[in-house]
């Protein structure tokens, strides 16, 4: 198939890459831009570790093709941190040990602050609801859903204003 | 929404400490020291390497699960665009190879095969291209002749005369026998006033790695090779596939800073790591293997799958007497950790209780279906849903309190398991203690819930040497950078458990600096010392000990000059010799003082550039080793714990839901609060995904699931809150009395699961992951007795 030109906005940079139509948006982020925070964990859409946000909603980057991202605006996890300041939900993770092996965190960040997005407040079901799509082999969730609940009640957020 | 759902976070964690001393960054509030790397993105694991020139390999696997391989030929494929080179097993030096390497038989794998394969997904050849597609579409191309033979999947068949032989030398599929026995257990039978018999039937379960296995080996002209690998123990892989390249070990780099995930399957050498170096080295180009999920699933081992039979004789008010079981395993086709999870499972099916007489017979067997090998809990899982759901039927059938019945015959702190173990610390009867107030706190379930217990141990770290290994298990090395830094390097392997930061933690605390003073290298066999790696929940206190000695010896040397430089001042004060005091000076939290004056001191940062001064610019190094002597058959310490889970169950689908729990635990002394929590919640969803959701079933010998839509795990809405009971005794074999956290919660909580189903129905499930299926025909044939007997 015939390359084409594409222009993905990822994290507020357009980068103009040269695609052959059928590549996925996770592998236009990884293999060509260039960001590894994504990660790659199934071929059945299952898992949740390439998950974005597109728009500020969370997407497995491996269910799109990257042509069909263009003209609208794609968050991995590296853009989540300004200027080297963390974002709170990023804070949040750190502060509750939301992690453990990492592999999955990249996508469930994606996940929880999309969720935040759409629902500043949710219930701790919500927040189960919201990061369903993802699985962590390492911490039984559990530290994830406080991450998110701490975070959705503020906890993190004033360093960020400052 | 249900109110219910709305308050599952609010956990408890509770502690009953039997420890008095304070420490300033030991079991206190930290973040993981890799945290920064791991939420932002930065953190490159094997999955993320790029090196120049690297090729992609794919894998040609066996669609048979038994044939010969007449010939092979990939000159097709070689012709293919993009394709860069192709390898197959006849190429390399065919040496069959295990992790056992004390016994020759049990080394039965040969990564690439050369001739025959024995289970469908068993590598075949190896093909490199300039992207991973083009390597796939190559593979089509390979002609591989095979000749079928006869196969055989389950061990009750395998072992039969006539069946088919998997390996020339195992008559009957025998591949490894154990045998473990104390007292005289049949004298103990005809002391019972009660024996129960069952038969049990136990699954195998997928590490389910996030990141599946992966590695990228690049050997370069000056006959050097480096590997990149998503791997528990860098230097097992370094000492396991030198010689399988023709290689001096220490002419092979391993590095493996950041690993997706481990438990259990990534400490062996896979095929990941083989194809990728016997490929790289035949082209020398840097070459990178990652497994899809279904071939991580079809072709890179799991927990191992049993069939217990157990036989138990107890006195009428509950006291143990007698204990036998015969296990048969199902090895699939090569050893791997099998031999050890054979043994683990018989010592481990007596825990946590002392039986007068025990006797255990574990046959592996094997077939031709993927190797089963070790899984966290490493044979542990499967030996105690069997022995305790049949405790908690012997419990009704006598009219006693299980739990009391658990108390009656738990081990305690001195007890001796004849000839196998010594336990130095045991927190059992406390853990009872708190999962008797849970329960009682519940006050009366509804009526569709009920709860299910159940208990447990493990070893921290074995002592086992069939690696063969002239180094010390673990080891560590300590030096002090001019600004105070502390640079420790470990051989311990962090794979998400957090082991660099537990290190980190034990060298801040021992040496009395900060946790950001700690600087960890670990994952890279070039630069750090060589240690067994993690598995067998041996990191905290074997490598542990091994930072703590390392600490110890920087300290004495940082106080050495402290003494002297607050000796010198003395005496130029003139208090003349009077400072034998000054013999006690430590550091804490940076400040080198006089423990009976502790305001008298200076800062630990001044004397550090006074004793390079002193000499002679040399850094101070500490260093430290850890090998287990004298410590029994198994491990140096035992940790316990008690697992409580309250479920509803659908009675039409036959569907579980997790409800609440609680774990009750003595790991010894925490060593790092946070990173605690996180494996005991973690081990539990893993522990509960066996118990009722992850369920491989094969057919012919096919995996019918090897996807994650089809193979269930528990999600975030599955998982129920995790509460905490930490019972924190004192090891004294671990580093500040600390023992294993990671894997043992993996063991009780498919029994507890299935004892639950048995206190709201009243059936006797033997079998495991307990499948909807199951309780329905269950509940079915109940009803059909029940109803018999009202006729």
């Amino acid at each position: 198939m015939e390359k084409k030109l594409v222009r993905l906005d990822v994290n507020g940079q357009v980068h103009e890459l040269y695609l052959n139509p059928k590549t996925l948006l996770v592998e236009a982020i990884r293999d060509h831009i260039g960001l590894t925070g994504a990660k790659r964990g199934c071929e059945t859409v299952s898992c949740g570790c390439c998950t974005v946000m597109i728009d500020g909603m969370s997407i497995k980057s491996c269910s799109l093709l990257a042509i069909q991202t263009e003209g609208h605006k794609i968050t991995t996890v590296e853009g989540l941190e300004q200027n080297g300041k963390l974002a709170p939900i990023q804070k949040a993770f750190l502060d509750n040990g939301a992690y453990q092996c990492g592999f999955c965190t990249s996508g469930m960040l994606m996940s929880s602050q999309a969720l935040l997005n759409e629902n500043p407040h949710p219930t701790e079901w919500e927040i189960r609801e919201g990061i369903e799509g993802n699985i962590c082999r390492c911490t039984g969730y559990n530290s994830i859903v406080r991450a998110v609940d701490a975070c959705a009640k503020g906890k993190y957020n004033e360093e960020v204003r400052k | 929404m249900t109110a219910k759902n709305t308050e599952k976070t609010k956990y408890t964690v509770s502690t009953t400490s039997l420890a008095k001393t304070k420490y300033t960054v030991l079991n206190t509030h930290v973040q993981n020291i890799d945290g920064i790397a791991k939420v932002t993105g930065r953190a490159q694991y094997t999955f993320d390497v790029k090196l120049p020139g690297m090729v992609y390999g794919k894998i040609l696997r066996s669609p048979y699960p038994h044939a010969n391989i007449r010939s092979i030929d990939y000159s097709k494929a070689l012709k293919h665009p993009g394709v860069v080179g192709a390898i197959i097993g006849k190429e390399t030096l065919g040496i069959k190879q295990g992790i056992w390497r004390r016994y020759q038989d049990l080394c039965d794998e040969q990564l690439l095969t050369v001739d025959r394969v024995r289970y469908i997904g068993e590598p075949v050849a190896v093909v490199g291209a300039l992207t991973e597609d083009i390597a796939e579409e190559a593979l089509n191309l390979i002609d591989v002749d095979y000749e079928v033979l006869p196969a055989v999947y389950e061990p009750g068949e395998a072992i039969k005369k006539g069946a088919p032989v998997i390996h020339d030398r195992f008559e009957r599929n025998i591949n490894v026998t154990r045998h473990i026995e104390w007292g005289d257990a049949d004298e103990g039978f005809k002391e019972a006033e009660y024996i129960r018999e069952d038969y049990f039937k136990c699954g195998g379960q997928a590490h389910m790695c996030m990141e599946t296995r992966a590695a990228v080996a690049s050997y370069t002209p000056d006959g050097k090779m480096t590997i990149y690998h998503s791997t528990q123990a860098p230097y097992y892989m370094q000492a396991l596939i030198a010689p399988l390249l023709g290689m001096r070990e220490s002419d092979v780099r391993l590095i493996s800073t950041y690993v997706g995930g481990g438990f259990g399957g990534k400490f062996e050498l896979d095929g990941a790591i083989f194809a990728a170096a016997v490929l790289s080295k035949k082209i020398c180009k840097p070459v990178k293997v990652v497994y899809s999920r279904e071939e991580d699933f079809i072709a890179s081992k799991r927990r191992t799958p049993m069939i217990y039979y157990v036989k138990t004789g107890v006195k009428k008010d509950g006291t143990f007497v007698a204990r036998e079981a015969k296990v048969y395993t199902n090895g699939g086709a090569y050893t791997g950790m099998g031999a050890t999870a054979l043994y683990l499972t018989g010592f481990f099916h007596s825990f946590p209780y002392v039986w007068p007489s025990y006797r255990y017979d574990g046959m592996r067997v094997y077939t031709n279906t993927l190797p089963s090998t070790s899984m966290r809990g490493f044979g542990a899982p499967q030996a105690l849903f069997c022995s305790e759901t049949q405790l908690e039927w012997i419990a009704k059938d006598l009219g006693i309190d299980p739990l009391e019945m658990r108390r009656k015959n738990a081990h305690y702190e001195g007890y001796e398991v004849p000839g196998q173990a010594r336990i130095a610390s045991c927190g059992m009867q406390q853990c009872l203690d708190e999962m008797q107030k849970w329960i009682k706190g519940k006050g009366k379930l509804p009526a569709n819930r009920a709860i299910g217990v159940s208990a447990a141990g493990f070893m921290s770290g074995g002592i086992f040497n069939w690696f063969d290994t002239p180094y010390s298990f673990s080891s560590a090395i300590v030096t002090i950078n001019q600004d105070g830094v502390v640079e420790l390097h470990v051989g311990a392997q962090d794979i998400g458990q957090g082991s660099n930061t537990t290190m980190a933690i034990i060298c801040a605390e021992t040496l009395g600096v900060k946790l950001e003073d700690i600087k960890v290298h670990s994952g890279d066999t070039d630069h750090c010392p060589p240690d067994l790696g993690a598995w067998g929940s041996r990191q905290t206190l074997m490598s542990g000990n091994a930072v703590k000695m390392a600490a110890e010896d920087a300290k004495k040397q940082i106080l050495e000059f402290a003494y002297a430089q607050a000796q010198s001042e003395a005496l130029s004060k003139g208090a003349e010799g009077k400072f034998n005091i000054i013999y006690d000076m430590d550091i804490k939290n940076g400040w080198v003082h006089n423990v009976a004056r502790p305001e008298r001191g200076r800062d630990y940062k001044d004397v550090i550039k006074v004793a390079l001064r002193g000499k002679d610019g040399q850094k101070i190094m500490g260093r430290g080793y850890y090998t287990p002597h004298r410590k029994g058959m198994i491990s140096p310490a035992y940790s316990y714990m008690l697992q409580g889970v309250e479920i509803e169950v659908d009675e039409e689908t036959g569907k579980i839901k997790l409800v609440d729990s609680l774990t009750a635990h003595d790991c010894g002394q925490p060593i790092n609060h946070l990173g605690l929590i996180g494996q005991l919640e973690g081990a539990f969803s893993m522990a509960a995904g066996y118990g009722y959701l992850e369920y491989m079933p094969y057919e012919e010998g096919k995996l019918m699931n090897p996807n994650l839509s089809d193979y269930k795990m528990v999600r975030a809405t599955e998982m129920p809150p995790a509460n905490i009971a930490e019972i924190d005794t004192i090891e004294p074999e671990g580093p500040y009395g600390a023992k294993e956290a990671g894997e043992g919660l993996t063991n009780p909580t498919a029994a507890a699961i299935s004892n639950a189903i048995f206190h709201r129905f009243g059936v006797q499930i033997k079998e495991c992951p307990i499948t909807p299926e199951m309780i329905l025909k269950a509940l079915k044939e109940k009803k059909e007795k029940d109803g018999g007997k009202k006729k």
